[in-house]
């Protein structure tokens, strides 16, 4: 009887704790939902309101009319969804050759691969700056994506993934006359999907709140990205806190959509650099 | 090198291969390299030669448009160390480092132990630990814009309860580069506690079991098992969160565009700033070197301990 009641006990004090810290963690989120759904004159009141009194979407339409924000939406989503496919494919490609193909320089050329981890892309900002002006593509969905297409991350992660599926079939399948390219198509691709559903999340997550190149390289209305046209909301006198609020919630929903629904994948992603290979 | 000889060498006879072999060697070749090549061809246009561009330009003073018109040697260096600017961006970036690494490691070190916990509904807590891997900095530093609000905002309202005095978040020197680190250790905690659950859930029951036949507590458990299992998690974190810190610019740009009095500074906000306002490209550059021979030291300081460490192992 004692040792069940210090049980309950005990968990009912971490029940408290965990409360408490979630209540903590997620205040800087809950602050934003609070403020979207103020009025002009509870925001600006003093002491803050810390509860919505009444539940209006008039600040969503209002960030939505004022500002492109769907076009900058579309924008990001264009972007981030030509960056997964173009890093799913270069990935995979490379990955094949890596886990499939003995070839002479194997290694020099995986660790060709895996030194593009250490090179900080803001090392290299200002040439690649130069270079996107020069070829004219700023303001462009090629100069927001192509740069970004290939990753030594993803060619590692996939690579680790190929190298459980066995040689031999790939060896019997190039024995009975499958060209390689059809193996990895017909055969490969369907049992990496795991591997690759990490991949499209991670790199998909990755460019979405991407903020310096698109900061850089973009500054006609139409091809801002959403992050940082939300960020430009609050250097605008016209816009009020609950105004700017409705749009970072605004921005933040699809991650959220995704951050819920992908959750496992996304893990997978950002733990895979965490864990020996 | 050898190792790809080594595999080679299964394929021959003595120490001559056969034309057959040797044909079907360079068929391999060939083959693999047009796989890699969509790769390399874009590794190579927008990495390592604007890598190498960077360094040369750093020789070089430009016109306005980024074009080198003068060689100048190691000048640019010698303009870093001699200029408060760079020495302050440094300093900036150092301090920034230590503001946010070590708290926001303590900090998930807290949360992914009580997601650790075995309790009901516990996944969901764990949800919630991980929250902030969703959201971006630019949001993330929007939020805290307002928090931070001398008059309007709910930070200080809320420290008054607890009789702290309102305190000038990012209009003061001495406070802004702290209000920008708090911010970016919240939005660090998710990433962090994530990592460090995989690694929790990684270590083997049994070592648990043993320990309480033995009769050891939580504390002891914690200390003698736990801890030293993750030491190689938390080394891994360290380096990921200095290599973040010291890149970190959505925070500055958004939050105090480097003020009050160059307080925020670091090193990419200053970057940003010489090369793409001033136009000081061969400056710019240089400092850019300098960020890239900081984490490669970082990444081959990473490697070195690890590859001692699976040696030891």
């Amino acid at each position: 009887m004692d040792y069940k009641l210090k049980r309950i006990l005990t968990s009912t004090v971490f029940y408290i704790v965990l409360m408490v810290v979630a209540v903590i963690v997620l205040f800087p989120i809950w602050t934003a939902i609070n403020i979207s759904f103020l009025d002009d004159s509870q925001v600006a009141q003093y002491p803050p309101q810390l509860f919505p009194t009444h539940f209006s979407l008039a600040n969503y339409a209002r960030a939505l009319e004022q500002a492109p924000l769907l076009r900058y939406l579309f924008n990001s989503v264009a972007q981030s969804t030509l960056v997964m496919l173009g890093q799913l494919v270069t990935a995979c490609l490379a990955a094949y050759a890596f886990a499939f193909i003995d070839f002479k320089w194997r290694n020099v050329l995986f660790l060709i691969f895996l030194a593009t981890l250490m090179i900080p892309w803001e090392a290299t900002i200002i040439p690649n700056y130069l270079l996107i002006k020069k070829l004219k593509w700023d303001n462009t969905f090629q100069g927001l994506a192509i740069p970004f297409m290939a990753t030594g991350f993803g060619t590692f992660l996939l690579r680790q993934f190929f190298l459980k599926i066995p040689k031999e079939l790939h060896d019997a399948a190039v024995m009975d006359g499958c060209s390689s390219f059809r193996f990895l198509l017909t055969i490969v691709l369907p049992l990496a999907r795991p591997a690759l559903g990490t991949l499209a999340v991670y790199s998909f997550l990755q460019t979405y709140n991407q903020y310096l190149w698109p900061l850089l390289i973009t500054n006609d209305q139409t091809m801002r990205t959403v992050q940082i046209g939300i960020a430009l909301l609050q250097d605008e006198e016209r816009f009020m806190f609950n105004t700017v609020m409705a749009g970072v919630v605004f921005v933040l929903l699809p991650t959220f959509i995704l951050f819920i629904f992908s959750n496992r994948q996304l893990i997978r992603g950002l733990t895979a650099g965490a864990v020996k290979g | 090198m050898a190792v790809s000889e080594r595999i080679s060498g299964s394929h021959t006879v003595g120490r001559f291969k056969s034309t057959g072999v040797r044909q079907r060697e360079i068929k391999r070749f060939f083959t693999a390299l047009l796989y890699l090549l969509p790769s390399l061809i874009l590794f190579s246009t927008f990495t390592f030669i604007p890598l190498i561009r960077t360094i040369g330009l750093s020789t070089y003073l430009t016109n306005p448009l980024g074009i080198a018109v003068k060689f100048v040697g190691l000048a640019q260096y010698e303009k870093l160390f001699s200029t408060p600017v760079f020495v302050n961006s440094m300093q900036r970036s150092l301090l920034f480092v230590a503001y946010t690494v070590p708290t926001s490691i303590i900090v998930s070190l807290g949360l992914a132990l009580l997601g650790n916990l075995r309790l009901k509904g516990i996944s969901f807590f764990r949800m919630v630990f991980s929250v902030t891997i969703a959201v971006s900095a630019a949001t993330a530093s929007l939020i805290f814009k307002y928090l931070y609000h001398p008059a309007l905002g709910s930070l200080n309202y809320l420290l008054s309860f607890l009789n702290i005095d309102p305190v000038p978040w990012l209009t003061n020197e001495n406070t802004a580069l702290m209000a920008v680190s708090l911010g970016t250790v919240w939005l660090q905690i998710g990433l962090n506690t994530v990592i460090l659950l995989a690694a929790m859930q990684g270590i083997s029951e049994e070592l648990y079991e043993s320990a309480m036949i033995d009769g050891a507590n939580y504390w002891h458990k914690f200390r003698s098992i736990t801890i030293p299992m993750l030491s190689s998690t938390f080394f891994f974190l360290i380096v990921v969160d200095m290599l973040a810190a010291f890149q970190a610019f959505t925070q500055i740009h958004v939050l105090t565009s480097g003020g009050p009095l160059d307080s925020t500074n670091v090193l990419v906000f200053s970057i940003y700033r010489e090369f793409y306002f001033n136009g000081a490209y061969g400056f710019a550059a240089a400092q850019a070197v300098m960020l890239f021979l900081i984490m490669l030291a970082l990444t081959v300081f990473q490697f070195g301990v690890l590859e001692k460490k699976v040696f030891y192992d």
